[in-house]
């Protein structure tokens, strides 16, 4: 199926839950509502039509830009995204499906934005949904075990943040 | 049913208490290649979990991506899978160029394919030796090195480093071949064939290693699709699905090799697709298909392929456009993928690494259910995982 064909589908099965498209990018991707997400992600994966049973990757990215003076003629609003890079062993065919998030979860700094979690529909998801967590600070709901998993557990912050501070120093080691 | 008593010498165990015990394996541990910590809860000899513990070789190196310009941070990617720098440096090459949409030249493209199944080969012989080291067999070990050195003295040539190459860089590579290298890789390469054979008497075949191995761990196709494993993991399991194959890139297409994948005439008996065997096998018929490549590629490029070894279009301080690229290749260990997303500036906005490994190593916890602990470092040594990789 071509991306337009997936889109097509997606948009009459749900919608207006289908927030965003891009078909003629690199990778062409289709955009969720946060709260539709897992009922889309099991429909991509379950449907014969689809068969999105290969999840390659899920990244975090974080459109901020933490200098004033740049910040102007930044050409985004700050927010951040989730991609999920979906294939099909079966069909062969691909798609991105993104979701877009405020930085912060009603827009108070320090609760971190929320997203369903997918780990029970592709088991690759949990640790993939772990790393997110860790180092972008995105927290996946319904996730069974959402601990961090490559900074030590008493780290404080996420790193892949663009405005995060380094800190001076982790357990008397120097940090910076 | 009677209480068993003392003198009844079917019983073995009176009235015993057992507890579940957690044993910490790692993170210093011979078979866990690098920093591994593994936490099992066993049942007496059988393992009831296993909790892998990651990140001890963490450095941060999708945030350093955010900091470079993509040449500057091909020495990064090296150290991912320091086994098969050339590989790494490859992958992130080709998603910086999908990114930029750079048209590569045919020489180069033909020097990443030589080096690139080089590093394959170099890559599954450490994967070998080390995985009859995990077994207790120490001399496969030695000749695989052997043969291996000789891959890195040809790397040293071309790019005077031995293991973090990053000679394949954005644009092409940074050198064409040295003179006389294309004789010499092919004298390697007669010299190589005859001893995978040797390899096959020493390891693949010996009734001890089979006893270890078959059987041992199956991973079924569907839960290593599930648990997005790749490359001879999930070649392993009987899925035929090769990056070089499915979704070609740097002109694989044009080559002729087969996918290495399960059933396999000459497998024995005891062992079942799926299992450690199996996944130990493929890599083994792997390098043999490498060896097929390379031959093909040194022909084609003696017959002084078009183009400079790097793209003219590359300059140090080219800005990537604004987009995302994501792009997986086929890695010794299975599928390594790159996202670069490009915000109009010479340095990219976020570099994200998809690690094999990565997703390989999630599927031990159920790879490991129920064996015994002496089976653990079996199971995860035919996993074959670079943790440099795993942590980035």
């Amino acid at each position: 199926m071509s991306p337009q064909e997936i889109a097509q589908l997606l948009k009459d099965q749900f919608g207006d839950r289908i927030t965003g498209e891009a078909l003629d990018v690199l990778d062409p991707w289709i955009a969720v509502a946060p709260e539709a997400l897992h009922e889309v992600m099991e429909f991509l994966r379950n449907d014969e039509r689809l068969a999105m049973d290969f999840l390659h990757c899920v990244s975090g990215v974080d459109y901020f830009e933490p200098d004033p003076k740049k910040a102007k003629r930044a050409k985004f609003e700050p927010h951040m995204e989730v991609l999920y890079h979906l294939s099909s062993m079966k069909h062969g065919h691909r798609i991105v499906i993104k979701v877009f998030l405020p930085r912060w979860k009603n827009d108070r700094p320090g609760e971190l934005p929320e997203v369903p979690s997918v780990a029970d529909i592709w088991p690759t998801a949990n640790w993939h949904e772990r790393e997110v967590y860790d180092l972008m600070g995105i927290r996946f709901v319904g996730h069974p075990d959402l601990r961090r998993i490559l900074c030590p557990e008493d780290w404080v912050g996420h790193p892949l943040r663009k405005d995060y501070e380094f800190p001076d120093e982790y357990h008397g080691i120097r940090a910076r | 049913m009677a209480t068993p008593t003392a003198d009844q010498t079917n019983v073995i165990e009176v009235d015993v208490r057992t507890d579940e015990m957690l044993v910490n394996m790692g993170p210093q541990h011979p078979s866990t290649h690098g920093v591994l910590r593994l936490v099992l809860r066993a049942d007496g000899e059988i393992v009831r979990e296993v909790t892998a513990h990651i990140g001890y070789l963490h450095r941060c190196a999708e945030k350093i991506g955010e900091n470079l310009a993509p040449y500057q941070y091909i020495p990064y990617t090296d150290r991912m899978d320091y086994l098969a720098a050339m590989n790494m440096n490859l992958g992130y090459a080709l998603a910086v160029e999908k990114l930029c949409q750079m048209k590569i030249p045919e020489r180069a493209q033909i020097i990443r394919v030589i080096m690139a199944e080089l590093g394959r080969i170099a890559s599954h012989l450490v994967g070998m030796g080390a995985y009859g080291l995990d077994l207790g067999t120490f001399s496969p070990f030695l000749y695989a090195f052997r043969e291996r050195e000789k891959i890195l003295d040809l790397f040293e040539e071309t790019c005077g480093a031995r293991l973090t190459c990053s000679y394949v860089t954005i644009g092409g590579v940074t050198h064409d071949f040295p003179p006389g290298w294309v004789e010499r890789c092919k004298q390697f390469l007669d010299y190589f064939e005859p001893k995978i054979e040797e390899y096959h008497t020493l390891l693949t075949r010996n009734a001890i290693f089979i006893r270890r191995t078959a059987g041992l761990g199956v991973l079924p196709p569907d839960m290593a699709i599930a648990y997005g494993c790749t490359g001879p993991v999930l070649r392993g399991s009987g899925v035929r699905h090769d990056l070089r194959k499915v979704q070609p890139y740097c002109g694989y297409e044009t080559y002729d090799f087969e996918i290495a994948c399960p059933p396999f005439d000459d497998a024995p008996d005891e062992a079942v697709i799926g299992d450690a065997w199996h996944r130990f096998y493929v890599r083994m018929v792997e390098i043999k298909e490498s060896v097929k490549i390379l031959r093909q590629a040194l022909a084609r490029y003696e017959q002084n392929p078009e183009g400079s070894h790097r793209s003219p279009e590359w300059k140090p301080t080219m800005k990537l456009p604004a987009g995302e690229a994501y792009l997986e290749t086929e890695c010794p260990r299975g599928q390594m993928g790159f996202l670069v997303v490009g915000m109009d500036a010479p340095i990219p906005w976020r570099v994200r690494a998809r690690s094999s490994s990565f997703c390989n190593l999630s599927v031990v916890s159920e790879l490991c259910k129920g064996c015994l602990i002496a089976d653990v470092p079996a199971i995860v040594g035919s996993l074959d995982i670079v943790m440099g990789e795993i942590d980035r």
